[in-house]
């Protein structure tokens, strides 16, 4: 029997204003357990009050949103919600002077883990992020890749089974971007659900299982491959020595979805560039032209973005 | 409402503080100061035969006990900036709120961290205080001034109450303005009012007596009512997050 996935964050319509600012607007969105939801957007697009919302941090105006069954919007599941989720803001947020291990302990206590769990998880998670050696180092000595990892665990220090992190490689070098993002990768292996605001492209193609691209409103969810696939199909792009009649009536006889020559070079979109690209080669030769090369054209996940957002 | 939490995030404020040398030296050295440097002023200046009236004596003694109360408040402030505005300054409010601990909760535990220090340090400068008094005046009074109703009253009441006072203050401040010692200055408004009590005291306009202390006290009570109730809508996650300067 097919494994049905649980819907762990279950949007629908979610708006969020201050005054007569829309901040967020009717967003609808739904992450299975154990995947990785990325959110792109612009500044300003509503990803950090969405996160705030999803956390039970400010109130919805309108709309539902349930974390794994829990109502956002009713008090009393509030608490239960902030047990099951763990959060990395923006700015990570640590108590410089306290060191690494008082300020996972401090965390652990307020997420009523007990002595042993804390004594554990903070030594699994220093360890894994290979800061068990500094952990009596005030948290204000260590570098901004370390503090962000060390925000991280502070999230998982409760082992929650949703992590919501915003912008976590913001403002990192390439060094301390890696670091995080392979932490998170690592995540990913152990079924986490993760919620990651981003707008590093390339972040959430490595990562996201799914993305959403958001605008205030949600303008388009999907795999990276669908986003990628919904601003043009495939193009094959093939320069010839030169192009004359007879090749485009060769072309024209393989029933191509559009052709467009310019400077002896044509753009072809094709559907599936495997099974279409030999035949295409093939009638081109046959019209006794000359091929000089022969290239695909993907879009990526920018031109998606671009896309939408604009 | 989890008790145990508020004094968790208490004691996690007082690793915090120290940490701070200058929190450290406010709250420990100046009750210090003040509780050597007082009876000194008295030894000194030759009261025990300066031709006063005992009860003129009494009254200064009065007076000077009441100094306690505003460094009860002044010092509060001190503590009370680090601990919200701190906490906002280093971005660290919005982990805290993420957590699944009540408002009350957290306001509780900050009120906790910023009202225990000063006042324990209070109580410990007019220990100091009053044995250091008893010592210089016994001769002339003939019996140990101190312990009396005066400082009892002080002690049980009037101090704690002040300290409360700039506890609220110090919430309601936090939510307008984004920098300790922008709080802090601010914040020393609050010994203004009790700085006019001593001087009234001082004057003879009033006698800080059992009685006047009483009144004092009853009317921090209602004020320190009316601010509670401001802090408390003022510490709202929402508006921590999104209306907090």
């Amino acid at each position: 029997m097919e494994r049905v996935d649980e819907i762990m964050i279950d949007v629908e319509n979610l708006t969020k204003k201050f005054g007569d600012v829309t901040a967020v607007d009717e967003v609808t969105f739904h992450v299975n357990e154990g995947e990785v939801f990325g959110f792109l957007g612009p500044n300003g697009a509503g990803k950090t009050t969405t996160v705030r919302m999803l956390s039970c941090l400010i109130s919805k105006t309108s709309g539902d949103a349930r974390i794994a069954g829990y109502d956002i919007s009713n008090t009393n599941d509030s608490l239960k919600i902030r047990k099951l989720i763990g959060l990395v803001p923006d700015n990570v947020g640590l108590y410089e002077e306290l060191s690494a291990y008082k300020n996972l302990d401090f965390y652990g206590k307020l997420y009523e883990c007990n002595k042993t769990q804390r004594k554990e998880n903070i030594e699994h998670f220093l360890r894994m992020l290979g800061l068990w050696e500094k952990r009596d180092v005030a948290a204000g000595a260590f570098s901004k890749g370390m503090k962000q990892k060390i925000a991280i665990a502070r999230a998982l220090i409760h082992e929650p089974e949703i992590l919501f992190l915003d912008e976590p490689t913001v403002n990192l070098d390439p060094e301390s971007s890696k670091m995080v993002r392979d932490f998170i990768m690592e995540l990913k292996k152990e079924k986490k659900t993760i919620f990651l605001n981003t707008h590093n492209l390339d972040e959430a193609q490595k990562i996201c299982d799914k993305i959403g691209i958001l605008n205030t409103k949600l303008m388009a969810t999907g795999t990276p491959e669908e986003l990628e696939g919904s601003v043009w199909g495939n193009k094959t792009v093939i320069q010839l020595e030169q192009v004359n009649d007879m090749i485009l009536d060769e072309l024209n006889k393989l029933s191509l979805k559009k052709i467009i020559f310019d400077n002896n070079k044509l753009t072809i979109d094709v559907v599936n560039p495997k099974k279409e690209n030999p035949l295409i080669v093939a009638a081109i030769v046959r019209a006794g032209g000359q091929v000089q090369y022969v290239t695909e054209l993907s879009p990526t996940l920018e031109d998606a973005y671009l896309k939408f957002v604009r | 409402m989890k008790l145990w939490k508020s004094w968790v995030i208490a004691s996690k404020d007082f690793s915090v503080f120290r940490k701070k040398k200058s929190v450290i030296y406010s709250v420990i050295l100046i009750p210090l100061l003040m509780s050597i440097f007082l009876p000194f002023i008295i030894g000194s200046s030759g009261v025990n035969g300066s031709g006063l009236s005992i009860a003129e004596f009494t009254s200064l003694l009065n007076s000077f006990s009441f100094f306690f109360v505003i460094l009860a408040a002044s010092l509060t402030t001190v503590i009370a900036s680090y601990s919200l505005i701190g906490e906002k300054i280093e971005k660290s409010i919005e982990p805290l709120l993420a957590t699944p601990t009540t408002d009350k909760e957290i306001l509780l535990g900050k009120s906790f961290a910023a009202f225990l220090p000063p006042i324990l340090s209070i109580y410990i400068g007019l220990g100091i205080f009053m044995v250091l008094i008893d010592k210089m005046t016994y001769n002339t009074l003939g019996y140990f001034y101190y312990p009396n109703w005066n400082i009892a009253i002080i002690i049980v009441l009037v101090a704690p109450l002040a300290s409360i006072l700039s506890v609220e203050l110090g919430v309601i401040l936090s939510s307008r303005v984004n920098d300790v010692r922008a709080a802090q200055q601010l914040g020393q408004l609050i010994i203004i009012p009790f700085f006019g009590i001593y001087i009234l005291g001082e004057i003879g306009y009033i006698s800080l007596g059992i009685n006047s202390l009483l009144v004092i006290s009853v009317l921090m009570l209602v004020i320190d009512v009316i601010l509670f109730y401001i802090s408390t809508l003022t510490f709202r996650r929402e508006d921590i997050l999104t209306k907090w300067k």
